[in-house]
């Protein structure tokens, strides 16, 4: 295979990577802000496509569907969310039990296990189809990053609130929050919605994208939006300090995660051995910190520091 | 101010670990008091400052703060009228936040917070004045992350934290039990300031007799989940550790065997 065959495949990749940097900021935003690694999304990452092509093909302007996949997908972020706080089940488990019953919903959402829609018959916002070769206003590759971008500037805003910050709060300090009159549990509630709305909308692009909307299509998300977040934080971590500045390293992860995985292809791996590979370098990046921690620090200095 | 009326706790009640950890205390606070607790390992202290602050609910009794029944109220509810410093420094800030963010959070403590700005530039001069106040130099690190602060930094920060909104009612879980002894005089010292200048109602627990006698203006000692030494005005600005141990012998039939209370 040529070199060329690669560079003609790239830009596909990065479209992929920039729809999946949405994902990547829903799980960040559980991930890194709430403190919780939400399992929702292996399932909300199907019911976005689900939804929004169901209801475009039921005639809906395919805005309009997109923000009906979001809302699907906070509903599923919220039965999380009640399961965590006022049923008191662990966060993981919670997110795996609404996981579970998202795959009955998404196969009652299409009728069957994979529904496409026709790009020539569907006024869709992006598809694989307009990567090269069409007006720049039509371009997938700028449409999305032009979203991520209105989304990003969004999301800044929103934790530089009161509600943003006592977010964060809860995610960082539960009992300082709750001192300070925070409801921690509504808090978390309303971060796992925040959160799988934006994976939904992401699922409802990856299923215009692509074309079909697949009850498999989210399975393992989880690892791919983690691996984002983490290749984000370890490239450009040191540079990007500004919380604006860490999501766009998120989608840069993403991006760079869908090139890699390109390239590993176009190298003729065995495609079926890809979901373990993205699992073991994953793992790896989990374990990074832990063993730095464990075997690579510096003992502490005697006497303590005197200026406390 | 406060007012514990005969409470009672158990907890794993029915199991080999059952712990009756609160045994029908009553206590009651005039506003402007502070007092300091003192008592052995698993005398009740801390639960007695949880039971107030709402970590769980009791199992019989009331609990009153400003004439109002708080008992089944749940703790971030109880939070407007509380501020609280703990032992651990990590507890009482958000590290991953700025210094003044954390100020800003407590700010907005009791009220709905909704999309306005969580901080705003007024705020800033006013965290800077209340910061150079410690004298610890941290008006020149306001956006500083908190988790870059020393223990007592933080310590002196919480307690600013827990100060902001005058709370009715300033609880301190030995929150200079983690610092070495001169951040300790340090953070004890800015606590007295605040709570003269606010006139603040404490109840500051400590395993130090020392700090139990010199602060404040009343002291009780708790066993067993009860209080039983209640010692004020007058009669405590004169006492010594010597004579509150021949009052604690006296009061418990037992020798007192926390030896970190004695040293130090």
């Amino acid at each position: 295979m040529g070199i060329t065959s690669l560079l003609n495949a790239l830009p596909g990749a990065a479209a992929q990577g920039l729809i999946w940097g949405i994902m990547a900021i829903g799980v960040y935003l559980t991930y890194r802000i709430l403190d919780v690694a939400d399992l929702t999304v292996d399932g909300t990452m199907c019911t976005g496509g689900a939804v929004c092509i169901i209801l475009m093909m039921n005639g809906c302007n395919v805005w309009i569907a997109m923000l009906g996949a979001a809302g699907a997908g906070m509903l599923a972020g919220l039965v999380t969310g009640i399961f965590h706080t006022f049923m008191g089940i662990p966060a993981i488990l919670a997110g795996i039990l609404t996981q579970l019953a998202l795959y009955s919903a998404n196969l009652k959402i299409m009728g069957k296990a994979n529904q496409a829609i026709n790009v020539d018959k569907f006024d869709l916002l992006v598809s694989l189809r307009y990567i090269k070769n069409v007006p720049i206003t039509q371009n997938t590759i700028l449409i999305v990053a032009i979203l991520i971008a209105v989304l990003i500037a969004i999301l800044y805003w929103f934790f530089g609130t009161e509600l943003g910050c006592s977010l964060r709060a809860t995610g960082c300090n539960p009992n300082m929050s709750r001192a300070q009159g925070i409801n921690t549990n509504i808090n978390k509630v309303l971060g796992l919605m925040l959160s799988n709305g934006l994976v939904a909308l992401s699922s409802s692009l990856l299923a215009q994208y692509q074309g079909f909307a697949d009850i498999n299509m989210g399975r393992g998300a989880i690892v791919i939006g983690l691996a984002a977040v983490i290749i984000g934080e370890a490239v450009f971590g040191r540079i990007f300090r500004n919380f604006a500045l860490k999501l766009v390293s998120v989608v840069l992860g993403s991006i760079l995660y869908y090139l890699v995985l390109q390239t590993v292809i176009w190298l003729g791996i065995d495609t079926d051995l890809l979901k373990m590979l993205s699992a073991l370098v994953v793992a790896l990046f989990l374990a990074f910190p832990y063993w730095k921690s464990k075997y690579f620090t510096k003992p502490a200095k005697r006497g303590g520091n005197t200026n406390a | 101010m406060l007012e514990i009326k005969n409470i009672y706790k158990t907890f794993n009640p029915g199991t080999i670990n059952e712990k009756v950890a609160l045994n029908g205390l009553s206590l009651k606070l005039k506003e402007g008091d502070f007092v300091t607790v003192i008592g052995g390992n698993g005398a009740g202290k801390s639960t007695m400052l949880n039971a107030v602050a709402g970590t769980w609910l009791v199992d019989e009794g009331q609990i009153l703060i400003d004439g109002q029944d708080v008992t089944k109220l749940p703790e971030h509810k109880r939070a407007l009228y509380l501020g609280r410093v703990f032992q651990d420094p990590m507890n009482g800030t958000a590290a991953t936040m700025g210094i003044e963010e954390n100020l800003a959070l407590a700010k907005r403590r009791g009220k709905t917070r909704l999309l306005r700005p969580g901080i705003t530039r007024k705020e800033r001069e006013e965290y800077k004045e209340l910061l150079k106040v410690l004298g610890l130099g941290l008006e020149d690190r306001q956006t500083s992350k908190v988790g870059n602060l020393s223990g007592g930094h933080r310590q002196a920060l919480t307690l600013l934290i827990a100060t902001l909104k005058k709370p009715k009612l300033l609880l301190l879980d030995e929150h200079t039990a983690a610092l070495d002894p001169k951040t300790a005089a340090k953070v004890l010292e800015i606590t007295d300031m605040i709570v003269n200048r606010d006139h603040l109602t404490t109840l500051m627990i400590t395993h130090n007799m020392q700090d139990a006698i010199a602060h404040g203006n009343r002291l009780i000692m708790m066993m067993d989940g009860k209080i039983i030494l209640d010692i004020e005005g007058e009669e405590k600005k004169k006492l010594t550790v010597r004579n509150l141990l021949d009052q604690f012998e006296k009061a418990s039939g037992k020798e007192f065997s926390n030896d970190s209370a004695l040293l130090g």
